[in-house]
């Protein structure tokens, strides 16, 4: 039989311009699509397929440690996917309740088709925003700006920026066992020209890999073999639109279950290692360390007899359920064996097996902080694209960069955020200023200030900038403006009051050990202690005037408890800053200045550090260097710079 | 991770050549030069003074509140200062030992060891000199940085280094496991890193760094010598202990004292310990001096020294005066030395026993060498006590900067172990612990900051 006949378009046409264009519409891609038009801009979101916006390809959850902290910074930033997680979860937690309160993470499962559809319908009702199916093969430059795209049909869409966010998209190719093919995630239509575009262009891109585990038919799962994950009680939500009388109570939630693979899944995936592409040499994109395929587990941590599987749902109208942990590209019927050799899973029937996808990368060192490209003006990139792995990560970079384009198209300066107001400034920072040798991931250890970034507070961190750049309402806005005062009346009420040392609240302390008090103590004093709550010190002294709702009662807890600590963390930020304030001309010559080290000085010159303590963060780059950078900064009038 | 900026940092440094000089200074220059001040310095409130005054007061060590020298301290305030910040100049008896223990308690209470030419550069910095001497300084700058980098290396110790790193990988464990607790909280491979965990690992880490402060001392004593005086009333034989000591004859023994040589301090050395004596001059000097004036040199001998060797004439019988001196060396490690047990002993041996409570009691006869070797030994005991100079392999921190940033993490490991005596969670504590193994990393200059990450990947099998 004669193979299709395929060909490309054979001329352009001018389409409607537009003030921003944004490329592809996964969780970047529709964060900026959004926050670009909801600051006023005519936006267009072009995606290969409108039936996967906003489409999980891997695990259906939302949040966790850092990630969890980030969706609530999109939010405060008047983002999109707290509300979205919130509208379509099937079960919420609370994690590290255990813990301190820099670490408390949020964390829901999606259900997966609901998720995609409630996003579409946001953006389709969004004013100034179009969402339109096509792939994107090239974009409109001249004289190294960026003007536009062209799409596969033909179309050339002008804009005054352009966001891309092609994710695995990208020359992406799906490996499963021997089987290879050009495919995008969950076999979409890949975009394979763009890159070959943006590698004209001069861009420096990367291989990297990533994958998914097979998903079973919940029917078939012997779920008594295995050990059930229920959602809170305790109710909760991730956007701060949203309040906690709409929690699902649990006996409405979906629950996930827990296994685990065994020595015979092992032994099986042992025997088959000369089929796995991880090990065969096929695979040539880099994988996360952090989250491996289970091949890549039992080869590293061959004295382990057991990993542990979580069972999650898909969603309330689908029988399929994803098993986290087993992500894997070996051959189909490897991953059969495999799946049955798994307590609770053998009779599970494989609805789709795991696979493993490579994709191309933008070397996240060509980005400035904005998430404009440094190659080609006027262009953001964010997402998978720029070497991230992970939902939350994704939109946290979309939305910054979406807005940023906003910016531009209006003519404004670049919207940063430093290390010390949000995960998202850390995981922008840490890619532009580091760059990464394999999917980024979040994790609470990459933020140096990460009491300050708290779970509970980015409403407090980033609500008055969402509000400044018009994607948080008046409304909104005078809410919070409204929880901050209260908190800082009451803090400051507390700081005023003193406990009297009565029998009352002397028999109180000595319950837990504690030597009577002789003289009066500050209440906010008195909170400090462990074992004292805001309502027990409420027993000592008269309430505050007006009633104050939980959430204020949090953050007084939580401010006064650790004052220490993050009066601590404060200190350092404000050396920070004294550095970050120091900024190095864009145009500096680093090939005039002498006595740099070799090493430092070619790092200096790929990242181009747009402030002192961006280039002293650059690995290879000693205090030395900085000190003589300083020097040429410090004196503008020898600061050497390219003509 | 913690990111640490050390442009802004307040630095010190001494700023007078190191060795015999009368006075030394200790410079301190940085937005915290005061408040570092204020944490040695007992005087004046720091805070009140005017600026470019110059003020008498005492130098103490905060944690065993005991007096380090007697100084003057000058405080100019930022910008009419050489650097443009806050300036801070203790002038202080000089000696290595002071002057290094004030430079280290600056190190150990807020302040940086300066770099080399660091001050110079600041100066620059801020605008303060000539913008051409610019290339001047820069050169200074790379080739001193350079320099002193090769030097710190070359300085440290392997053995040293081992241990450190040793500790640095205890730490490292740790905080990986409190990580990987945080980040992957349904990780159940790894337990969970509970208060009493974390409290056990820090007293241990602890208890190594200040086994490491301890060699600090010996180590500052085999590089500067254990400062030493010899104390006694007139003609109780001082002169022949100490020509005994410097095993030469250069002094002159007389009866008829009166021979004045113009010498500070002396070296010797005693089966390995070096000994740096103290005031020889003094000792020397003639003893007809007004009987208060004696106690007075004898005091301030007393208070700069390590170890008093405190010289009675067992000939005669305890006066007011060695009642004084015993009073006056209670609180020091002191040897006492009954000389002159040639002659007929009138001493109440059992008076001084029960006055002194000392074990260290030793008969000498100065003129007939008996006992000294007995008084050698006593010495090599009391600082070498676990016998260190047969181990040439113990590890000896000598290096200043070392000696602050240990006592750095030695007080980040107090607020471990507070915070989680005070019921704070294993996390927030973790700041302090964190910190704690940065600066020991600034010591065998491994700060690479993805070390904890690739520990974490390395040593745990992680999913979710």
């Amino acid at each position: 039989m004669k193979s299709l006949q395929v060909s490309d378009v054979k001329q352009t046409y001018r389409a409607e311009d537009y003030d921003v264009v944004v490329v592809g519409a996964g969780h970047a891609g529709s964060e900026a699509a959004l926050a670009a038009a909801r600051m006023g801009n005519k936006t267009l979101l072009v995606t290969i397929n409108l039936d996967m916006v906003a489409f999980m390809p891997c695990n259906p959850s939302i949040g966790g440690p850092a990630k969890g902290t980030v969706v609530r910074e999109i939010d405060a930033l008047g983002g999109e996917m707290g509300k979205n997680i919130d509208k379509t979860y099937v079960q919420m937690r609370m994690l590290n309740t255990g813990k301190g309160p820099a670490v408390q993470a949020l964390r829901a499962q999606a259900d997966k088709h609901a998720y995609h559809a409630e996003m579409k319908k946001t953006i389709e009702k969004e004013p100034n925003l179009t969402l339109r199916q096509g792939i994107v093969d090239s974009l409109i430059v001249e004289d190294g700006e960026c003007k536009g795209v062209i799409t596969n049909t033909g179309a050339r869409y002008y804009a005054k920026a352009v966001v891309i966010c092609a994710g695995t998209a990208a020359r992406g190719k799906i490996i499963i066992g021997e089987l290879m093919y050009a495919s995008g995630p969950n076999n979409s239509q890949p975009a394979e020209k763009l890159s070959e575009n943006l590698a004209d262009l001069g861009f420096d891109l990367e291989r990297f890999k990533t994958g998914t585990p097979p998903r079973v038919d919940g029917n078939t799962i012997d779920y008594a073999k295995t050990e059930e994950q229920p959602g809170d009680e305790h109710p909760n939500h991730f956007s701060y639109e949203n309040s906690d009388d709409d929690y699902l109570a649990v006996k409405n939630q979906l629950s996930c279950w827990l296994t685990y693979t065994n020595k015979k899944t092992h032994e099986i995936i042992r025997e088959n290692l000369d089929r796995a592409p991880m090990f065969t040499g096929v695979i040539e994109g880099v994988g996360p360390r952090y989250c491996p395929s289970i091949e890549d587990k039992i080869v590293r941590f061959a004295d382990k007899d057991r990993h542990q599987l979580f069972l999650e749902p898909e969603g309330r109208n689908t029988d399929e359920w994803y098993v986290q942990g087993l992500s894997t590209s070996m051959p189909e019927e490897v991953q059969q064996d495999i799946v049955h050799s798994i307590a609770g899973l053998e009779n599970a029937q494989m609805m789709r097996p795991g696979y493993a996808i490579e994709y191309d990368v933008v070397a996240p060192y060509q980005l400035k902080p904005s998430l404009e490209t440094k190659v080609v003006k006027n262009l953001f990139t964010a997402g998978q694209t720029n070497g991230t792995s992970g939902y939350e990560e994704a939109a946290g970079q979309g939305i910054i960069a979406g807005i940023n384009a906003g910016l531009r198209a209006q003519g404004k300066a670049p919207f940063v955020l430093k290390r010390d107001e949000a995960y998202i400034g850390v995981m922008i920072d840490d890619l532009v200023t580091k760059g990464t040798n394999e999917p980024y991931r979040l994790l609470t250890s990459r933020a140096e200030y990460r009491l300050l970034l708290r779970n509970d507070n980015a409403d407090m961190r980033l609500t008055e900038k969402g509000h400044e750049l018009g994607l948080i309402s008046d409304e909104r806005y005078n809410q919070f403006i409204q929880k901050r005062t209260m908190i800082e009346d009451e803090l400051a009420r507390l700081d005023n009051i003193r406990i009297k040392p009565s029998d009352e609240v002397n028999t109180f302390v000595e319950q837990f050990g504690d030597k009577p008090l002789k003289d009066g103590i500050l209440a906010s004093v008195f909170l400090r202690r462990p074992y004292v709550t805001y309502d027990i010190l409420m027993q000592y002294i008269p309430a505050s005037d007006v009633e104050l709702p939980a959430r204020v009662i949090e953050q007084i807890e939580i401010r006064t408890k650790y004052a220490g600590y993050i009066a601590k963390a404060e200190a350092n930020v404000e050396r920070m800053k004294k550095m970050e304030a120091k900024k190095i001309p864009e145009n500096i010559d680093y090939d005039a200045i002498d006595g740099i080290a070799t090493e430092a000085h070619q790092k200096l010159k790929k990242i181009m550090p747009e402030t002192l303590a961006q280039a002293s963060r650059i690995s290879g780059v000693n205090p030395s260097d900085i000190a003589i950078l300083s020097v040429y900064i410090k004196q503008g009038k020898i600061a050497k710079v390219t003509e | 991770m913690v990111l640490t900026t050390t442009e802004f940092d307040t630095i010190a440094a001494i700023s007078t050549p190191v060795g015999q000089g009368g006075i030394s200074i200790i410079r301190i220059s940085g937005d915290d030069a005061i408040k570092v001040a204020k944490n040695l310095y007992r005087g004046k409130n720091l805070d009140k003074v005017e600026t470019n005054t110059i003020n008498y007061g005492h130098i103490i060590d905060p944690e065993t509140q005991k007096t380090v020298d007697e100084v003057m301290l000058s405080v100019m305030r930022a910008p009419k200062t050489y650097t443009k910040e806050d300036i801070i100049e203790i002038n202080c008896h000089g000696g290595i030992i002071a002057t290094n223990k004030i430079l280290q308690l600056a190190l150990s209470y807020g302040a940086r060891m300066a770099e080399p030419g660091e001050f110079t550069k600041r100066a620059f910095l801020n605008g303060r000199i000539d913008l051409s001497q610019s290339e001047a300084v820069m050169d200074l700058i790379e080739a001193k940085t350079d320099r002193s980098m090769k030097v710190a290396l070359n300085q440290l110790d392997g053995n040293l280094s081992h241990l450190i790193k040793q500790l640095r990988q205890d730490i490292l464990d740790v905080l990986a496991q409190v990580e990987v607790n945080i980040d992957y909280p349904e990780y159940d491979d790894v337990e969970t890193m509970t208060s009493q965990l974390l409290l056990n690992k820090a007293t241990q880490v602890k208890a190594s760094v200040e086994q490491l402060l301890q060699t600090a001392n010996q180590g500052k004593i085999l590089r500067d010598g254990l400062a030493t005086s010899i104390i006694g009333r007139p003609n109780v034989g001082k002169s022949s202990l100490l020509n005994h000591l410097i095993h030469e004859d250069k002094a002159i023994v007389t009866d008829v004292p009166g021979t004045t040589r113009d010498v500070l301090e002396e070296y010797v050395n005693v089966k390995g310990v070096p000994l740096k004596l103290i005031d020889t001059a003094g000792i020397r000097e003639t003893d007809d001096t007004v009987e208060k004036i004696g106690v007075e040199r004898s005091r301030k001998a007393i208070d700069m020294s390590d170890l008093v060797l405190l010289v009675l004439n067992s000939s005669e019988a305890l006066t007011k005066e060695d009642l004084e001196l015993i009073d006056l060396t209670k609180d020091k490690q002191r040897i006492i030395v009954l000389n002159k047990t040639d002659l007929p002993a009138k001493l109440d041996l059992a008076k001084v026993k029960q006055l002194t409570q000392s074990k260290n009691i030793i008969s000498t006869s100065a003129i007939e060498a008996d006992g000294l070797k007995q008084l050698e030994e006593v010495i090599a005991h009391m600082f070498f006590n676990e016998g260190i100079e047969n181990s040439q392999n113990d590890v000896v921190v000598t290096n200043a900067r070392h000696i602050g940033l240990l006592n750095q993490a030695k007080q980040a490991l107090d607020e471990v172990i507070s915070g989680l005596s005070a019921g704070l969670p294993v996390d927030l504590v973790q700041i302090d612990m964190t910190r704690c193994w940065e600066l020991l990393g600034e010591i065998t200059g491994d700060s690479y900051q993805d070390e904890l990450l690739d520990q974490l990947f390395s040593q745990f099998c992680l999913g979710k």
